[in-house]
């Protein structure tokens, strides 16, 4: 039988796999919206683990407003990268360091 | 009586605004006209004033005309204050100044700033009137200092000479210089006695004495001391004595009638007049007066000596004036305050009218200041030529003349003085008698008498100035002449000043001596003959004689032998070199260090920009944290995360 | 004659309102419209205040002309403002002022003519506020927003190292009145209100007494400016245009020293009397060290800066001494003294260093030099330039009757009556002052002509003269019958006087 901490194990590991993606990855910024994507859905998944098992359904109906703001979120993020691309020819991390003090 | 007095105040204060700021619309002539008017005014309604005062024996008048601010409890005031002092100073003021008016005409005519120098005067003649007539001591400081502006602007009135704009400037500092005293004089007057009104003042002084003041911790001063030393300060500015006499020869950069008016005559006694006026407290303390003493006999005799390696004509006036200056004053010192008064009225005569003189011989000569330039005058200047005879012989003291009066009076003062330093002030007046005599007719001879030395162009067109200039110098030749003589009685001897000064009885005892032994005018000319000062001028007379017409080549072998002392004299002791040096240089210098290295080094560089320059230094090392990586703020904000959830846990778990 | 009018808020308001109308309707009226109207607001808030000066009581040290509102009520903030005898002397001035810098800047500003006009409108409600405003708060508000036209109209027409001079001051002033916050938030905790005369009123130990004065001295010494926080002024003075100097001069200044009359004299009377020594010392300094600065100066500007800061220094010494002047005389009426020379001080310091600092304009408007050593031999071509310049300059040196005589005569007096060494140290201002101003006259004006570019000089228009002609009256009037000015202030001074000697340690709590 699965059990809640099965489900959490998942969670975390997804959580880490987007953690270390986002510290990893030097190439492309999809790439990190795609680990923020994933570090939502890591989320999402012990919302609905514990809605299982709490028997509350609140915790689904929040992996729906998840999902919505995720959705909206990687939208502009795309769009901004499509700008961005426009203008600097590059959406290398390396590249990107326009903060830099 | 009030009324009048402030028309006498105001008249040429109205003639100097006129023609001050209205000179292009009234022109020339407007302008001397309403300002020799407003003078006039004054001067007849001086005259008024003094048969009033002095002669009809009406109450002094003592008067506050508004009130100028009240503060702290006290009231300042302005108003007037009309004894037989001020009286006398009030006559002799506007008379010399109506004189110069009228001379300045002849004098000024060729100037194009004719109606500002007229409009200059006349404002001198209201601030010498503000001052001599003011009841109170702010007063007192605003005419004190009113007139120092005048000066200050009438030194400088050929403003584009260098000389005279330096002049200027440094007549005003030296003057600043004895306000300073001055005005911590008035500060402590007022402290102590809370009021400045004079008869306030005069009557608390008595109560003064044996009061004493710490200003240095463990060192006790007199207080009655410190205030008259302080006072003094004041005088010494302005009357010119040593140490702050430096500014009154380069003075001579002005134009001649105000070397007359303000220089010789009114001005600079100012602070002769400003210690008669403060007798009562003088009176009460012997320190000052032997201050005041010794200060006045070393101005007496030391700028005497000046006065005879000057070759400048109206240096050398300049200088006579600083030595009778210090007659004056060593009058004061001896408590013989009407001698000084009375020295007072006939050299402000006969100086004014040797620098109206001196003036007329460089109108005749050009504009050429320079006496070895001149001689033998005496032929195509005959006015001229014997009013300057009659003023020369008046400074020296010829009996008979205003000045032999005066003089004699001091010395005989100051002999029969108990004042501690008496003994040196009688040698310093005695030989100084000498000096005076031996520089005033190296003066007469050698514009007047011996070989013309001007270049022959000159010599061509000289000839006698024109009326408005030799009317003034007959009329100030006369009373050069007569005043002495008229004066002497009522003023040393009799009841003349009245309650205006006051002399304590253990001081009054030489005047009292000579009173006694004083029997009229022509006895006392004789018995003048026969003291030492008769013989001392004549001897100073005689030796110019000799110097200047008999063996013209003798003063250079003498200058020559005597080379070291005649270079400290040519070098004015060198004063001047050592307040260019040390006070201008060092003020500069103070303030170029302070500037410098406080302001700019210390306040701004170090801690204005420093404490800049250190949150730049701190952010630069912060910069390095911003490297503009996503992944490090992502990184960075995990490691937060964590940490904070770590505490979190820890705290749970505990 | 009582009218209803809120005299005071119109004082505030109109010029404030005003300046914005005339800088957003300034494209459509004009260049030429602009520079009437903005003249015709300021004289009409001058006109307004004199009504002020007309009705005004000067036998009752209470505020006049109160207006209370409530403001944000949850902090019982108060739109609370009024008028003593302190406060009006420097309001009429402000609107005084006002008028002179707009005609100064008449024909000379030509860039963003009416940003100019509306800034110093603007200025002048801002002002005008600080100086009747009765609720700390409402105080701080003017305080602060005061810089923000300052800033601009150094900043967009000031000299070539603007950028520098505006943001030295901005630091400067903006540093010490934080601290200023921090003092009247604590007062507000104590109070419960923001009341001026609550926190006048509340009591405090020594300790906290001496906590809140210093932070009140950073603030308000910066503004005086009193050494050694003074370097900002003479930066922003040389940058900024004429009129921006003129009123930095004229009334900035003075909101320094009338920040210890209004809060740090009554708030903290026991830690005013713990530090009048040191207060005192840095008063001496400033008159003494910066004289000397001011002589070696260069810049013209520069110097008039430095010599404000000198004059000022008879300000802070004049309000601090009246300590120990009871502690020598035992009588509160001479320490009051010292108080209305400083107050004298401030208001004729007004006239005299804006005039010098016209002055100035004047020249640099037609040659573009400020250094003294470009001039020489002004006179012979502005000789009636030379002759308001002359009579500005001796009042600056203390001449008596001239205004700048007064203030420091009454000082050096009540300060004999301190001590005798702060009466001979602040004296040296008779030889300083008098040096170093006259010595730079003789250089500009006297002499002669060494720049070829002096020949071209033409002597003041009738707009310049009307200006200088102005304050020459007001210099004069000042100086030979100071009396008005003094009976308005005797009563508020006396009160004043009677608060500070009341020790706030008795009452306080333990």
């Amino acid at each position: 039988m699965l059990s809640l901490s099965h489900y959490l194990i998942i969670g975390a590991a997804l959580f880490c796999l987007s953690v270390a993606g986002i510290f990893i990855n030097r190439k492309n910024v999809i790439v990190l919206l795609m680990c923020i994507e994933l570090m939502l859905l890591a989320v999402n998944m012990n919302f609905i683990a514990f809605s299982h098992f709490n028997q509350d359904i609140a915790g689904q109906v929040f992996v729906f407003f998840i999902l919505t703001v995720a959705a909206a979120e990687s939208a502009i993020g795309l769009a901004i990268l499509v700008v961005l691309f426009r203008n600097r020819n590059s959406i290398n991390v390396e590249d990107l360091d326009a903060m830099k003090g | 009586m009030k009324e009048l007095c402030l028309i006498i105040v105001l008249a040429p204060l109205v003639g100097a605004v006129l023609a001050g700021l209205f000179g292009r619309s009234i022109g020339r002539a407007g302008a001397h006209w309403v300002t020799i008017i407003g003078v006039g005014i004054s001067f007849l309604l001086s005259a008024h004033v003094f048969q009033q005062v002095v002669l009809n024996d009406v109450e002094p008048l003592n008067t506050n005309l508004y009130t100028w601010l009240d503060t702290g409890g006290i009231s300042f005031h302005v108003g007037f204050l009309i004894d037989e002092l001020t009286a006398t100073m009030m006559v002799v003021v506007t008379f010399v100044s109506l004189m110069v008016h009228v001379y300045t005409i002849g004098y000024m005519h060729e100037d194009p700033g004719y109606q500002r120098f007229f409009s200059y005067i006349s404002l001198f003649t209201f601030s010498m009137l503000m001052l001599v007539m003011a009841n109170n001591f702010l007063q007192l400081f605003f005419g004190w200092e009113a007139v120092g502006l005048v000066s200050y602007l009438l030194i400088g009135f050929w403003y584009k000479k260098d000389t005279a704009i330096y002049a200027n400037l440094k007549a005003f500092l030296v003057n600043r210089v004895g306000d300073f005293g001055f005005l911590l004089g008035i500060a402590a007057v007022l402290m102590v006695c809370g009021s400045l009104d004079y008869a306030t003042v005069f009557q608390a002084a008595p109560g003064l004495v044996g009061k004493t003041v710490s200003i240095i911790d463990g060192h006790e001063w007199s207080l009655l001391t410190l205030i008259c030393l302080l006072l003094f300060v004041g005088a010494m500015g302005k009357s010119a004595q040593v140490p702050l006499h430096v500014w009154l020869p380069d003075s001579m950069e002005g134009p001649t009638p105000i070397s007359a008016l303000i220089h010789a005559a009114t001005m600079v006694t100012a602070g002769i007049f400003m210690v008669s006026r403060m007798s009562p407290l003088f009176e009460l303390t012997e320190t000052a007066l032997s201050v005041v003493l010794i200060i006045g006999s070393i101005t007496a005799f030391f700028m005497g000596l000046l006065g005879l390696v000057q070759n400048d004509i109206k240096r050398v006036v300049a200088y006579s004036t600083l030595s009778q200056l210090g007659y004056m004053t060593v009058a004061l010192g001896a408590s013989a305050y009407s001698a000084a008064m009375f020295h007072l009225m006939t050299h402000a005569f006969f100086k004014a009218l040797l620098f109206l003189a001196a003036g007329s011989v460089i109108i005749g000569m050009h504009h050429e200041q320079d006496m070895r330039k001149m001689g033998g005058l005496r032929k195509h200047m005959p006015i001229t030529w014997i009013t300057s005879l009659i003023g020369s012989l008046a400074l020296i003291g010829f009996p008979g003349f205003a000045g032999f009066f005066s003089k004699d009076a001091i010395i005989e003062a100051v002999k029969l003085s108990s004042t501690p330093g008496a003994q040196i002030g009688y040698y310093a007046c005695l030989f100084g008698v000498f000096i005076t005599a031996l520089y005033s007719f190296r003066l007469y001879f050698m514009v007047f008498h011996g070989k013309g030395r001007m270049d022959h162009h000159t010599e061509e067109h000289l000839h006698e100035s024109p009326a408005v200039v030799w009317v003034p110098l007959v009329a100030l030749a006369i009373p050069s002449v007569v005043i002495g003589a008229i004066a002497i009685q009522p003023m040393l001897f009799g009841d003349y000043f009245g309650a205006s000064i006051f002399i304590t009885e253990a001081h009054a005892k030489g005047l009292h001596h000579m009173a006694e032994h004083f029997h009229g005018v022509l006895p006392f000319m004789l018995h003048g003959m026969m003291q030492p000062p008769f013989w001392f001028a004549m001897a100073g007379v005689a030796t110019a004689w000799y110097l200047y017409m008999q063996a013209p080549h003798l003063p250079a072998r003498i200058a020559a032998a005597l080379r070291p002392l005649q270079r400290i004299l040519e070098a004015k002791y060198g004063f001047d070199a050592f307040n260019e040096m040390f006070f201008a240089g060092g003020a500069r210098g103070t303030g170029g260090l302070l500037w410098r290295f406080g302001d700019v080094r210390l306040i701004d560089g170090l801690l204005v920009n420093g404490s800049a320059r250190l949150v730049g230094w701190f952010s630069q090392l912060l910069r390095g944290v911003q490297s503009g990586y996503l992944y490090h703020y992502a990184f960075a904000m995990i490691v937060g995360l964590l940490a904070l959830l770590a505490v979190f846990v820890h705290k749970v778990i505990a | 004659m009582q009218l209803d009018l809120p005299i005071l808020s119109i004082c505030i308001w109109l010029p404030i309102l005003g300046g914005l109308w005339v800088i957003f309707a300034g494209s459509k009226l004009g260049e030429g419209m602009v520079r009437v109207q903005a003249l015709v607001i300021s004289i009409a808030v001058f006109l307004i205040s004199m009504l002020l000066y007309q009705d005004f009581d000067p036998t009752t040290a209470a505020m006049q002309f109160t207006e209370r509102m409530t403001w944000i009520e949850a902090f019982k903030v108060e739109y609370h403002i009024g008028a003593d005898g302190i406060a009006l002397p420097l309001i009429l001035l402000t609107t005084f002022t006002t008028i002179l810098v707009i005609g100064a800047g008449w024909e000379v500003i030509e860039d963003r003519v009416n940003q100019y006009m509306g800034a110093f409108l603007i200025l002048e409600g801002l002002m005008v506020g600080v100086f009747c405003a009765l609720d700390a708060l409402l105080f701080y508000v003017f305080w602060e927003a005061m810089l923000i036209p300052m800033f601009l109209i150094i900043g967009i027409w000031g000299g070539p190292k603007r950028v520098y001079a505006t943001i030295k001051f901005f630091l400067y002033t903006f540093l010490g009145s934080v601290l200023m916050l921090v003092a009247l938030l604590y007062l507000y905790r104590q109070t419960g209100s923001f009341d001026l005369a609550e926190m006048q009123a509340v009591a405090l130990t020594a300790t906290e007494q001496k906590y809140i004065f210093i932070a009140f001295l950073l603030a308000f010494a910066v503004k005086v400016p009193m050494w050694p926080v003074h370097t900002w002024l003479p930066d922003a003075h040389v940058e900024a245009p004429t009129g921006g100097s003129v009123v930095l001069a004229a009334i900035m200044l003075k909101m320094g020293g009338y920040g210890f009359i209004r809060f740090s004299l009554p708030i903290t009377p026991d830690a005013a009397h713990a530090l009048d020594s040191f207060m005192i010392a840095l008063s001496l300094i400033a008159v003494v060290y910066i004289g000397f600065v001011a002589l070696v100066q260069q810049d013209m500007k520069k110097l008039i800066a430095y010599s404000s800061i000198s004059h000022m220094g008879f300000v802070t010494l004049g309000l601090f001494m009246m300590f120990q002047i009871y502690a020598n005389t035992g009588n509160w009426q001479d320490a009051a003294m010292g108080i209305e020379g400083a107050m004298v001080q401030m208001v004729s310091h007004g006239f005299i260093s804006g005039a010098m600092f016209l002055c100035v304009g004047v020249l640099y408007d037609r040659l573009h030099s400020r250094q003294i050593n470009d001039y020489g031999g002004v006179v012979n071509y502005m000789p009636k330039f030379a002759a308001f310049m002359l009579l500005f300059s001796m009042a600056n040196a203390g001449l008596p009757a001239t205004s700048g005589f007064v203030g420091e005569f009454i000082v050096i007096l009540s300060a004999y009556k301190a001590s005798f060494w702060y009466a001979f140290l602040a004296s040296t201002t008779l030889i300083l002052g008098a040096a170093y101003t006259l010595w730079m006259y003789k250089r500009v004006v006297f002499g002669e002509v060494r720049n070829p570019k002096v020949a071209t000089l033409t002597d003041i228009n009738g707009r310049e003269a009307l200006i200088l002609g102005t304050l020459a009256v007001m210099v004069l009037l000042f100086g030979i019958w100071p009396a008005p000015l003094l009976d308005m202030m005797h009563v508020s001074v006396e009160h004043l006087v009677e608060q500070v000697a009341q020790s706030k340690l008795s009452v306080a709590r333990l």
